[in-house]
């Protein structure tokens, strides 16, 4: 696909990924990122740039005035098939730098930013929604639902994932509540959802899923290709287009960044950890792009969560379900007593040829910060070299944090 | 017995009582430490007592060790090790204590506590599961969590309890197998039965407790009598000296009540209160008082329903199907601690009218993000719903650091004085209003 391909742009009324089969999805599917004619792929990039840094959700917004409704969902995993397959477009809920002037009111002091910034979001219009979905991610995530009943007029839940997905019962449950929720979004969609439409969403998302593995690949086997800010735009951008979209955006983009004309460079390649939830400034990952070269992270790792394609058999609910618990990622905030934290990272970092980690948490993030404990105590004892950091996703300045870097990365490079 | 016998034999027995069995139960733990012996370690919302004590396991509840740090005024002493050990400032405190209890061999002020042979949670707060971790990878010990999904929404009306319940039930016979491999005792759902029907006496004591507080004068408080009482009611669940206590408690209230005995005195009462949150345990004494000084009384509080392990419920578990029951019994009471956290409002309203509550206190805490994110929230609805003043104050139940008396001082003494200006207002509109008659 050509970059003018990727470039076609048009308002919200335009037919053309309606691959789906979903009535609203199809009216409302048109091209919603808006691109100039044969955009070079720094455009391209400029573009997603610009959409992921827009806290007024423009193309939220086109797909709303197109007749579409939407389903956010507050982080870390969402099974967005589901409301796919209603023709609802699935937004990741996920905070922004924004200015709080109504939502911090409601919350008391010791609190992540994230979780304010997504209710300022909604209470000030900026993102509104038509069905929202939190989890017990972590004790102040699951208080969301209800903060948003008592203040906002779409219907909000709290999807319970398994905590203890080393049950033999786990994958009923989830299955079990998967339909539970589909069946309140299919309420609020206003149509059935068949098997079929479930099926043909799941294969839209593997297809997503492989080309964002295919990213990461870049990231991991020629880091001078495409920065750590640059695939973040990419990644990011999944949770704010039509799938089918964003699945034309990396295919059309994908040749052209192999293509690109990099030259490699004495950077030290690290891992990024701490991004499952509340998000780093844009800067502050290009900040660490200036001294490192980021081969993996878990930045979104929601959108990344499967690892591998999701079967479309006979019960596509079960197959998610099962796909959840058993082909998946590891965050801070899934307990799974096959998967110990800090051995997924060293893996994490052993697998990406890492020489070293960047051990991250949001401020105020208690799974994030608990877990960074546990990280340096393993990368102590593997004497693996990283570098501890905290970030808010409202910060605006970067330079202690470069000057701390560059001192960390030097004291390796010149051992 | 004379009356004046009576009243001084009775009042206070309970708070006397809860000491006395409450020392008694943690030198059991040290006894144990000092053997060698097994242990096992719970969370207050679902413990699984009743379980675990049919393998005759020693139960130690880590957050009433850490909470016991607070009020013993050394918890600044474990807190500052872990933060060495690269704990955040800004994580829940009860963690980080047990973390260093854990790295000081369980040295503990009130003595010592055993290592854990196996660990037994739920997921009523986020924080036990990254907790039990901790132990994991100390100890290497089997980490059981029993999933118990909570309401999915505000008015959930549970359609799918059932569903729950036997999702729940699955994963109870799957800890049982783990629990016998542990111990290497066969599980016997006889003494299963029997702690069951312990558990029931205790929780219509509790209940029957709850209630006389909705009378007048209310006969204890709920946040610092209340909190002895929890103590016993989660430490000594199951056994016949919980029974007896809850029993005794009972016959205490009931004559207090009888005679109109608040805790300011015989038919004092001046402003009945609700509270919301957990206690400030470091100044925990004083915090009392900067209520009860101005003649406050909190008459319940959330703390009485989450910390309880479903004992405010009425329900009692069915003898007949003891497994199914205890399933039941788990959802029904996980699901209302974490409702009386994240969906509280409308509960409290209901709080408001039973008691006759002419205030709301709000305490949300550094330490645990699941009693406190949406307090400020929460108070909007209640406010409008209701003509009660309500009060919002931040500390910390373990982290004296972020506990600023004069600050509370300030802020509770203004809040006292809008209730007797209210108080006072409405007194006068009473008076000038002509009787209908």
């Amino acid at each position: 696909m050509t970059p003018r391909e990727v470039a076609r742009t048009g308002g919200a009324g335009d037919q053309g990924a309606g691959e789906t089969g979903s009535e609203s999805g199809v009216s409302s599917a048109g091209r919603i990122l808006q691109l100039g004619p044969e955009p070079s792929l720094d455009e391209a990039l400029a573009a997603c740039r610009d959409l992921v840094e827009d806290t007024d959700f423009p193309t939220v917004r086109r797909w709303r005035e197109g007749g579409g409704k939407v389903l956010g969902h507050f982080q870390v995993y969402f099974p967005e098939e589901l409301a796919h397959a209603a023709g609802m477009l699935p937004v990741k809920v996920r905070g922004a730098p924004v200015e709080r002037r109504e939502a911090d009111s409601h919350f008391g002091s010791y609190l992540c930013s994230v979780l304010r910034s997504s209710l300022e979001l909604a209470l000030t219009g900026r993102l509104e929604l038509d069905m929202f979905v939190t989890h017990p991610i972590c004790d102040a995530a699951r208080n969301l639902a209800g903060m948003w009943t008592r203040n906002l007029p779409e219907p909000s839940q709290i999807l319970y994932f398994p905590q203890n997905p080393n049950s033999s019962f786990s994958g009923t449950y989830l299955r079990e509540e998967y339909a539970r929720v589909l069946s309140d979004i299919e309420e609020v969609a206003g149509r059935k959802v068949s098997d079929d439409d479930l099926r043909c969403s799941i294969a839209v998302f593997n297809e997503n899923r492989r080309l964002l593995r295919e990213v990461y690949a870049i990231k991991r086997e020629t880091p001078w290709l495409l920065s750590v800010d640059e695939a973040y735009v990419l990644t990011s951008t999944a949770g704010l287009l039509p799938r089918e979209e964003h699945n034309e955006l990396l295919a059309g983009l994908l040749p052209l960044i192999r293509d690109r004309d990099g030259r490699q460079q004495d950077k030290m390649r690290v891992v990024f950890e701490g991004g499952f939830c509340e998000q780093p400034p844009l800067d502050l990952l290009r900040s660490i792009a200036q001294f490192c070269y980021v081969v993996d992270d878990d930045l979104l790792i929601g959108l990344r969560w499967i690892l591998e394609d999701v079967p479309t058999g006979e019960d596509p609910l079960a197959d998610l379900a099962e796909a959840y618990l058993n082909k998946s990622s590891y965050s801070p905030v899934q307990h799974d007593l096959r998967k110990p934290k800090e051995a997924m990272l060293l893996k994490r970092i052993r697998d990406s040829g890492a020489e070293a980690a960047i051990v991250s948490a949001a401020k105020m993030c208690e799974p994030g910060l608990d877990e960074q404990v546990a990280y340096s105590q393993e990368l102590d004892k593997e004497d693996i070299p990283y570098f501890l950091t905290e970030f808010e996703e409202k910060m605006t300045r970067f330079d202690h944090l470069q000057i701390q870097l560059e001192t960390f990365v030097e004291n390796i490079l010149f051992e | 017995m004379s009356q004046a016998v009576a009243t001084e034999e009775l009042i206070g027995r309970g708070n006397r009582d809860g000491k006395r069995l409450f020392q008694e139960w943690f030198a059991g733990l040290s006894d144990t430490a000092a053997s060698g012996g097994q242990s096992a370690y719970v969370f207050v919302m679902g413990s699984l007592c009743e379980l675990l004590r049919t393998f005759d396991l020693p139960i130690v509840f880590p957050e009433i060790n850490s909470l016991q740090t607070a009020v013993r005024k050394v918890s600044d002493e474990y807190l500052n090790l872990a933060e060495d050990h690269g704990f955040s400032p800004d994580v829940c405190g009860y963690v980080k204590a047990d973390y260093a209890l854990q790295v000081r061999g369980g040295e503990h002020p009130m003595g010592r506590v055993p290592a854990p042979s196996v660990a037994v949670l739920t997921n009523a707060c986020s924080t036990y599961i990254k907790w039990a971790e901790i132990w994991e990878r100390m100890y290497d010990i089997p980490i059981c969590t029993i999933d118990v999904p909570g309401a999915r929404r505000q008015d959930d009306v549970g359609d799918y309890l059932q569903r729950d319940i036997d999702y729940v039930e699955h994963q109870l016979r799957e800890l049982i197998q783990t629990l016998e491999e542990v111990t290497g005792r066969a599980f016997d759902i006889d003494r299963l039965r029997e702690v069951l029907d312990r558990t029931n006496d205790m929780g219509r004591s509790w209940r029957r407790m709850m209630a006389i507080n909705q009378g007048s004068p209310a006969v204890y408080d709920a946040m610092l009598d209340g909190t002895i009482y929890l103590g016993v009611a989660n430490a000594l669940r199951g056994t016949p000296e919980g029974v007896a206590y809850f029993r005794d408690l009972v016959k205490e209230m009931e004559h207090k009540a009888a005679q109109g005995i608040s805790p300011h005195g015989v038919g004092v009462e001046e402003h009945r209160l609700i509270f919301v949150g957990v206690p400030c345990y470091p100044i925990f004494r004083r915090f009392y008082e900067l209520f009860s000084d101005w003649g406050g009384t909190f008459v319940s509080s959330t703390y009485m329903w989450f910390a309880s392990g479903g004992l405010h419920l009425d329900f009692e578990y069915d003898l007949t199907r003891p497994l199914e029951s205890l399933a039941e019994g788990l959802v029904r009471g996980v699901r209302a601690a974490t409702d009386a956290m994240l969906f509280q409002d409308k509960a409290l309203i209901e709080a408001i009218d039973a008691y006759g509550a002419e205030g709301v206190v709000y305490h949300p805490v550094k330490s645990c993000r699941t009693v406190s994110t949406n307090l400020a929230d929460s108070r909007r609805v209640v406010l409008e719903s209701r003509d009660v003043l309500c009060l919002h104050i931040e500390s910390d139940m373990m982290d004296k650091r972020v506990v600023s008396e004069a600050q509370l001082k300030n802020r509770i003494d203004a809040f006292f004085e809008g209730l007797k200006s209210r108080k006072l207002r409405l007194d006068h509109s009473a008076a000038a209003t002509p009787s209908a008659h």
